[in-house]
């Protein structure tokens, strides 16, 4: 468990980062932020990259801001700067809440939310917070900066539409309405364990019927999403016991489920019907 | 040195710790500065000169015949000294047995150290890359190429047992425990029950990895093994056999011990390969085992099924036990033998009076890692096995399960209880001293049963799933032949106390010098605590089978009595008072209750009869004594426990909301050390129970060979566990009355949690399998759509 040899590269600036990124990338040269990820999969060889680009002395990529109705988290932004709410309103009390089933805390002060979204682990709470609410990607690369949607961004298990060559520089996530009620509920063996599923729910209440609901599932599929099953299950309803339990049961029936020896198909569906029906429970509470 | 011995016949019973000065007293330990201040010396920790790192090559296929190794181009890396394959050390013995050196039929199971022809599991060493870093070493094990021509894999002992080797079957051994009478006792049985068991795969999973380095001093013909731990003394015995090396010419080396609960400290592959580097190269070898290695390759265990009938009278009284186990190996017999089926079958009938048994274990081998002793072994196995089977009775008469456990427990005027085997040579079990049924009604007091029923019964009526177990154990210890101690005391009044024991971090050295300290009338912190180093001494039982405080403690207890005669000797003829009238208090000898009276310290003492002194007339110099505990007893304590459990309907989660160790240890040395084992046991107990398990797939594959796959609980998963430590039976065949502690709180924490859950789902006997996982708990309740 001790890692191949690399050459280690520590850029100051964003653009020197890049310029770094695009000559190394094509030689195996990868981003390395908090590393929780990274590092054990380095010791372990089942990445060996040639390169590494440390990102970590770029004060810019460190900036938490709110700009045009939309939060920008900066590539360096640590998980635990998410303990206390990093903005007004129901979003930074749903980061506050995610964050803390995410491992533990000593991985915490390391680790980055968008070292999270890149690397793209299909139990991220990240990623499910960014797909459930339509957040953004931007990504930097010599060649310019695009913006991807998060319905665009994710391509499979750990996979994303990044290129090689792009550094992802920030997430983007909107500011929710001040009356977005908001849930979130996972289920794993152990505290801080990877999630086998998830739900980040929210929506808003007009003339006692729920509108703009949303219902992201992770940690079932190869990567989160929206189920929009569950969501029709709710809009218009009543923010009642029995539409909770309907769009419950319609996102374990719309998922495609990821097994393995721990996991059923089947036990996965239970999963995702007890954490959707929790996170609208914990959401009208 | 003088020679002291114990007899091991009956001892009166001790005085309680009201009426010690420091031993049966819950001090602090004295080993913890250097552990909490980083200056603790780890395996890791240990560096010579010169030294090669040592990494290994393992094999990723389960079984198969090796046709071709190809080490070229790791060999021609810069930094690489060589890379041995079997060829290299084809006249090497393979590893062989401690417990069952003689041992017949399973010679031909034992591993070698780096695979000979065969592969048969993935982690198998195959060949050894020596280099000059470790980065290096294990690079170059990435370039080592092998080919494996695939053999068929069995990974299960229930499946028809395969090849171990042409013509060889993988079923080593098939071994006997019974007495009685047993087939009256199924004819004139009022029900009998027959249910199908398992216990999960699972292990001790140390803090610390393993470790070796190896040392060889040409100059003196001296080979030394550092990174020893858990029995030095005889795994220097055990080298001695196979290196073909004299005792004097082999020295052991244990330093600080990151937990060991049986896995740790036992002979592996790459500690014969450091020794037999080192010598070869005449250089330093040194060898750190990481996690990703640890899951694979150091030893597993508990996985066994059990085919058990019980058969009972009309009021649950219990008649017979039968049992077929099918003992799930892994791929060799490694240096415990079939230690670990023997000890399931002849524990299996616990604390209950049971006329007729009959036991066979079939030692399968199958291409997993293998598979040894792990922290009560065949104790936890069998207490769930006979804790299942006692529901079952239970459940089939009606009965309530305390109650027929109630019926069945030997009384106290059954003991001394003898339970003897028809089998030759198996040892007869002599239950020295308890009460077993008090120890119930305590237990059940304390954690105040009857209440907690109607707690129960409220909350399920409000549609919780909430449940409580009961099991009831017999455990092991202090198992002899002998063990022996130097005490000296310096000039200053410090006492050092050089032992044949050993240290995992279990509070020895704090233990041992309360028993050396109570004996001798010094303050414990004076006493510097030495283990695990053959250098020093000859002999050491070490630390394993709860044996460390109740063999070391009395010699150590022995010694300290020597000592203590010599002092006071010395001190009759320097005070001008008769012996019987003098007393030693915090080290210095004076008048009993003439406290300001004429007196004079240890330190004095051992300074007036240096070599050379005219006082010694004759007699020996120094003050100090060798002394030896010899038994030929093993003393039994005993336990229960309980435990509460709540099941989440929807995800088949368990949470253990209260558990209680109740335990009688016969004489605590100390009960704050006695309670952290019981607990640390507990919580490793409920990991075996509800999340360890070492899952393989059909090809043999580790499923569980990282952390995040095998799942041990952390804080989050247990709740506070409560312990009733109790001295009731001091063993009479121990001076101090002491019995051992080490395995008491794991040993039915399988048994009471399966208890648990089927009370809780309502449904007795759902549970027979180990470890109770969320998805299987949810697929017990869709069967019964209790959704």
């Amino acid at each position: 468990m001790k890692p191949a040899i690399f050459r280690y590269h520590a850029p100051k600036t964003l653009h020197e980062a890049v310029a770094v990124l695009a000559d190394v990338a094509p030689d195996d040269g990868r981003v390395l932020a908090g590393g929780q990820s990274l590092v054990p999969i380095m010791a372990f060889r089942l990445a060996k990259p040639a390169h590494l680009v440390d990102i970590n002395g770029i004060k810019e990529l460190a900036q938490i801001t709110a700009v045009d109705g939309k939060l920008r988290i900066g590539a360096c932004v640590r998980h635990a700067a998410f303990y206390e709410p990093v903005c007004d309103g129901p979003l930074g009390k749903l980061l506050a809440t995610v964050v803390r089933s995410i491992a533990h805390h000593p991985i915490r002060t390391r680790g980055t939310f968008c070292g999270s979204v890149a690397h793209a682990d299909p139990a991220s709470e990240w990623c499910t917070v960014v797909a459930t609410l339509d957040g953004e990607v931007a990504a930097q690369s010599k060649r310019g900066q695009r913006i991807i949607a998060a319905k665009d961004y994710f391509a499979g298990i750990m996979t994303t539409v990044l290129e090689e060559d792009e550094l992802l520089t920030e997430v983007r996530l909107p500011l929710l309405p001040a009356d977005t009620r908001v849930g979130f509920q996972e289920f794993s063996r152990r505290a801080g364990d990877f999630a086998l599923s998830m739900a980040v729910v929210t929506y808003r209440i007009e003339n006692g019927k729920m509108a703009d609901a949303r219902v992201g599932i992770g940690g079932a599929e190869p990567y989160a999403r929206r189920i929009v099953e569950a969501e029709a299950a709710l809009d218009g309803k009543a923010p009642d016991a029995e539409t909770f339990q309907a769009a419950a049961v319609a996102a374990a029936a719309a998922i495609d489920p990821l097994e393995d020896f721990n996991t059923s198909a089947e036990y996965r569906r239970d999963l995702v019907r007890a954490m959707t029906r929790r996170a609208l429970d914990s959401a009208a509470a | 040195m003088t020679q002291g011995a114990a007899t091991d016949d009956h001892y009166p019973s001790p005085p309680p710790s009201s009426a010690r000065r420091v031993l049966g007293h819950a001090v602090t330990r004295i080993e913890d500065l250097p552990l909490v201040t980083g200056y603790g010396r780890y395996a890791g920790d240990i560096n010579f000169a010169h030294q090669l790192h040592m990494r290994i090559v393992r094999s990723n296929k389960a079984h198969g015949k090796i046709i071709s190794i190809d080490a070229s181009a790791a060999t021609k890396m810069p930094g690489v000294v060589a890379v041995w394959t079997n060829d290299d050390i084809a006249d090497l013995s393979p590893i062989d047995f401690r417990a069952d050196k003689n041992a017949t039929g399973i010679r031909e199971f034992r591993q070698p150290a780096l695979a000979n022809t065969y592969v048969r599991y993935i982690g198998d060493p195959v060949a050894a890359v020596f280099a000059e870093d470790p980065y290096v070493a294990e690079d170059a094990a990435e370039q080592v190429v092998l080919e494996i021509e695939e053999l068929p894999v069995v990974v299960s002992a229930s499946d028809p047992p395969g090849e171990f080797e042409p013509g060889r079957s993988s079923e080593a051994i098939v071994l006997h425990h019974s007495f009685g009478d047993i087939d009256a006792a199924f004819r004139n049985a009022h029900a009998v029950i027959e249910l199908d068991l398992k216990t999960g795969r699972h292990s001790g999973v140390p803090l610390e990895t393993r470790g070796a380095i190896g040392v060889y001093d040409a100059a003196k013909d001296l080979l030394e093994l550092h990174g020893a731990a858990k029995i030095p003394h005889r795994n220097r015995e055990t080298l001695c056999r196979m290196l073909n090396r004299g005792p004097s010419s082999l020295h052991v080396h244990e330093s600080h011990v990151g937990g060991g609960f049986g896995i740790r400290g036992e002979l592996y592959p790459e500690d014969l390969l450091v020794l037999v580097a080192a010598m070869r190269f005449k250089r330093p070898v040194k060898w750190i085992e990481d996690r990703h290695e640890h899951l694979m390759c150091a030893n597993q265990g508990r996985e066994q099924r059990h085919l058990a009938r019980i058969a009972v009278d009309k009021d649950g009284r219990i008649l017979g036990i039968e049992d077929e186990i099918f003992h799930d190996q892994g791929a060799y017999i490694r240096t415990h033998g079939v230690n670990v089926p023997n000890r399931t079958m002849c524990m299996m009938t616990g604390a209950y009076h049971v006329p007729a048994y009959w036991a066979k274990a079939r030692v399968r081998l199958t291409n997993k890692t293998p598979a040894a002793t792990y922290r009560a072994p065949g104790r936890y196995e069998s207490t769930f096995v006979r804790s299942r089977l006692m529901d079952a009775v239970a459940a089939k008469l009606g009965l309530d399960p305390v109650e027929v456990r109630r019926r069945n427990l030997i009384t106290a005027d059954q003991l001394p209880y003898v339970i003897a085997f028809n089998e030759p040579g198996v040892e007869e079990l002599e239950f020295d001293s308890g009460d077993y049924p008090a120890l119930l009604e305590k237990a059940l007091k304390a954690f105040r049963w009857d209440e907690l029923q109607a707690d129960m019964k409220h909350r399920r009526a409000a549609g919780e799933l909430v449940g409580a177990g009961i099991a009831i154990f017999m455990e092991e210890s202090g198992r002899g032949p002998s063990d022996n101690a130097k005490i000296k005391v310096d000039p200053d009044g410090a006492v050092e106390l050089i032992t044949g024991g050993a240290s995992l971090g279990q509070g020895f050295e704090t233990s041992m010098a309360q028993i050396c300290a109570e004996a001798l009338g010094v303050d414990y912190r004076r006493v510097r605590v030495i283990h695990g180093q053959t250098d020093l001494i000859d002999h050491g039982i070490g630390a394993h089978a709860a044996r460390a405080t109740v063999l070391t403690g009395g010699a150590v207890h022995v010694t300290a009595t020597m000592v203590r005669a010599k002092a006071i000797e010395f001190a009759a003829e320097l005070l001008q008072t008769p012996a019987a009238e003098l007393d030693i208090v915090d080290g210095t000898v004076m008048r009993r209750g003439d406290e300001g009276g004429p007196s004079i310290s240890l330190g004095d003492i051992a300074k007036r009869i240096a070599p050379g002194s005219k006082l010694l007339r004759g007699r020996d110099p120094q003050l100090a004594a060798h002394g030896w505990y010899n038994t030929d007893h093993t003393v039994f304590p005993y336990g229960v426990h309980l435990a509460v459990v709540r099941v989440d309907r929807e995800t088949g989660k368990i949470a253990v909301e209260r558990f209680m160790v109740a335990y009688d240890v016969g004489r605590a040395v100390n009960p704050l050390l006695i309670e952290g084992q019981l607990v640390g046991g507990c919580v490793q107990g409920l990991g075996g129970a509800l999340s360890e398990e070492f899952v393989y797939d059909e090809t043999g594959e580790p499923l569980s060979a990282t952390l995040a796959d095998y799942l041990m609980p952390t804080l989050h998963e247990v709740p506070d566990v409560e312990v009733l430590l109790t001295e009731d039976a001091p063993s009479p065949h121990h001076p101090l009355g002491l019995k051992g502690a080490g395995e008491g709180g794991i040993n039915g924490a399988g048994g009471v949690i399966a208890s648990a859950i089927d009370d809780a789902l309502g449904m007795p006997g759902a549970i027979t399998r180990l470890p109770v996982t969320p998805q299987r708990v949810r697929e017990l309740l869709r069967k019964t759509a209790q959704q």
